[in-house]
């Protein structure tokens, strides 16, 4: 399902004194199978604009289109919904979101509300324990007996469970350990690889952004300031510098190994093995030379 | 989606009715509740809702907004205003028209009892919508305060009502997200048969005590670590100060007793 966004405008609370606007004539677009990370200053509209996608808030002004819907002001209810069967969305915290008595039960929320059949979504819920590295016998217990990081893949799982075709994820590893954020952030790569889920990744880290998408949005006070592939991105430190955004750690070393050698590399060093081998390689000249 | 309700909620401003001190505005809206039950005639009632649209534009609150957020109250004043001009079935007939017939008398009573529920909203929301929390709770705590000596924990009270101010939006903000989480996984709150719809409530509902839970327990702890002990003994950061508007406020609020005595039909 291709995504698009044209001069997409959003106020909250419109007509109060409480008004507030959040979001000025953005654009975008989203390929179907792409990988798309969304980066900027907290506050700058990236959770807003999340919401627009599955049709959670309406745009005051311009259009949104997902898929053949198109979202505008006047869109009824009814068309929303259908959108949600096919853009999942995992919220900031997800593990907020628990509810039921069981892990089973939880995971099978969402399918059962869109209409699949109750053996297969139980399959599935199990499916989604084993594929989230979660114990067998997490199904039958509580979600709140669980620790934080457990709690959260669930939440993750239920969202999995009616398999979107577009997977919007809003942080999702914040406040993880560095190893839980490692494997959720691989387990998100495997599905977007094997399933062509495209995937639209909310992130404060530049490592994330750069590493995994294969397009990167800039946001700044409300507005799309940036966008295109990694490298063209993060090459532009001067530019992001401006939006209070810094470089992936590796880009930023390449530039200090870059000043000793007097000279600049032919590429970006998305990630440390890219930066390893970069490295090597600019020594390996050196030296014949 | 929460966001267009007004009741309960603070806006700050600079009118007149914002600068006054909460305890002229508390004590003037308690007895501005019980002077509404003085009014039995048209000009009683007239003059009631008068005073209450002078103190709006007083306070400097747009009319639109008012309404707009209060829609939910005001659904429930018009279906009161139906069941009376469908139901009471005194004086002349007015209208008659297959089985509907309304009668004077009905029409006279929904339409006073209307007037009276709407001034007590409209007033008690332009306490809240011009007065801080916290200003609303040290002024009762100070107008409560002779209460101690019959042992009415008066700071206790004080404190749980500002504690509790202080959750509203955190909750509401809290609801919403909760609301869009389940919502983006396919719940539906908004179409089906009573019974599903109640049972959609769940959803919304388990989530938000746990955190509700959590939230109480982490301020008991953080007050705890601070080495809160109580109201004995415990100054304020912000003192209240009765001014001149004040005094004319309870002026303004015997005048229109007055008025209301006067106007007032004998019985
Ligand atoms: N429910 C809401 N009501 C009013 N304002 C909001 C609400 N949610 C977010 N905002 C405001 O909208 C702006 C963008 O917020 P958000 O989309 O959450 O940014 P981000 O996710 O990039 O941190 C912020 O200024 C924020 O204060
Ligand atoms: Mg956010």
């Amino acid at each position: 399902m291709d995504i698009s966004l044209q001069q997409v405008g959003y106020s909250y609370a419109k007509g109060t004194p409480f008004e507030k606007r959040a979001l000025y004539e953005v654009n975008a677009s989203i390929r179907t199978g792409s990988y798309t990370a969304i980066i900027g200053h907290t506050g700058s509209g990236k959770s807003t604009l999340l919401l627009h996608l599955n049709g959670l808030l309406k745009p005051t002004e311009g259009v949104v289109r997902v898929g053949d819907v198109s979202i505008t002001a006047d869109t009824k209810a009814k068309e929303l919904k259908k959108i949600r069967r096919h853009v999942g969305i995992v919220f900031q915290f997800p593990e907020h979101q628990l509810f039921e008595e069981t892990v089973e039960k939880d995971i099978m929320f969402g399918p059962l509300n869109f209409g699949i059949p109750e053996e297969e979504a139980r399959q599935r819920a199990h499916e989604l324990i084993r594929l989230l590295g979660l114990p067998e016998d997490v199904a039958q217990k509580s979600p709140f007996d669980l620790s934080g990081g457990q709690m959260r893949r669930v939440a993750i799982a239920g969202v999995l469970a009616f398999k979107p075709s577009v997977l919007i994820l809003d942080e999702p590893t914040a406040g993880l350990d560095p190893r839980g954020r490692k494997e959720i952030m691989e387990l998100f790569t495997k599905l977007h690889k094997e399933e062509g889920l495209t995937t639209i990744l909310v992130t404060h880290s530049m490592e994330d952004a750069a590493r995994y998408a294969d397009q990167v949005l800039v946001m700044h006070e409300g507005r799309s300031v940036m966008a295109g592939a990694p490298e063209e991105v993060f090459g532009d430190a001067e530019r992001l510098k401006a939006f209070r955004l810094g470089l992936p750690r590796s880009v930023a070393f390449q530039h200090k190994v870059e000043k000793l050698f007097g000279k600049r590399f032919g590429t970006l060093a998305l990630t440390e093995e890219q930066l390893a081998k970069t490295i090597a390689e600019a020594l390996k000249e050196e030296g014949e030379r | 989606m929460l966001e267009k309700m007004i009741f309960g909620r603070y806006v700050p401003g600079n009118s007149f009715v914002h600068r006054l001190d909460p305890r002229s505005k508390l004590l003037f809206v308690f007895l501005f509740i019980v002077a509404v039950f003085l009014a039995n005639n048209t000009a009683t009632y007239a003059l009631l809702l008068a005073f209450t649209l002078l103190v709006i534009s007083i306070a400097r609150i747009r009319l639109y907004f008012l309404f707009n957020g209060l829609k939910p109250i005001l659904f429930l004043i018009i279906f009161t205003l139906l069941m009376h001009f469908i139901f009471t079935k005194e004086g002349a007939l007015l209208i008659d028209w297959k089985f509907l017939k309304i009668y004077e008398e009905g029409v006279r009573q929904g339409i006073y009892i209307s007037i009276r529920f709407l001034v007590l909203v409209l007033m008690t929301t332009i306490l809240t919508l011009t007065t801080s929390p916290i200003s609303i709770t040290d002024g009762m705590e100070t107008l409560l305060n002779p209460l101690k000596r019959f042992k009415l924990p008066v700071h206790e009270l004080a404190l749980m009502m500002s504690i509790s101010l202080r959750f509203i939006p955190t909750l509401m903000d809290e609801t919403d997200k909760i609301l869009k989480a389940q919502l983006a996984r396919g719940s539906d709150l908004t179409s089906g048969t009573v019974k599903e719809r109640i049972r959609a409530v769940v959803p919304l509902l388990v989530p938000l005590f746990v955190s509700a839970f959590k939230r109480a327990e982490d301020l008991a702890i953080a007050m705890e670590v601070r080495g809160y002990r109580g109201g004995e003994g415990r100054t304020r950061y912000r003192q209240l100060d009765w001014q001149w508007r004040d005094t004319v406020v309870i002026i303004l609020f015997l005048v229109l007793v007055v008025a209301l005595f006067w106007l007032r039909g004998g019985n």
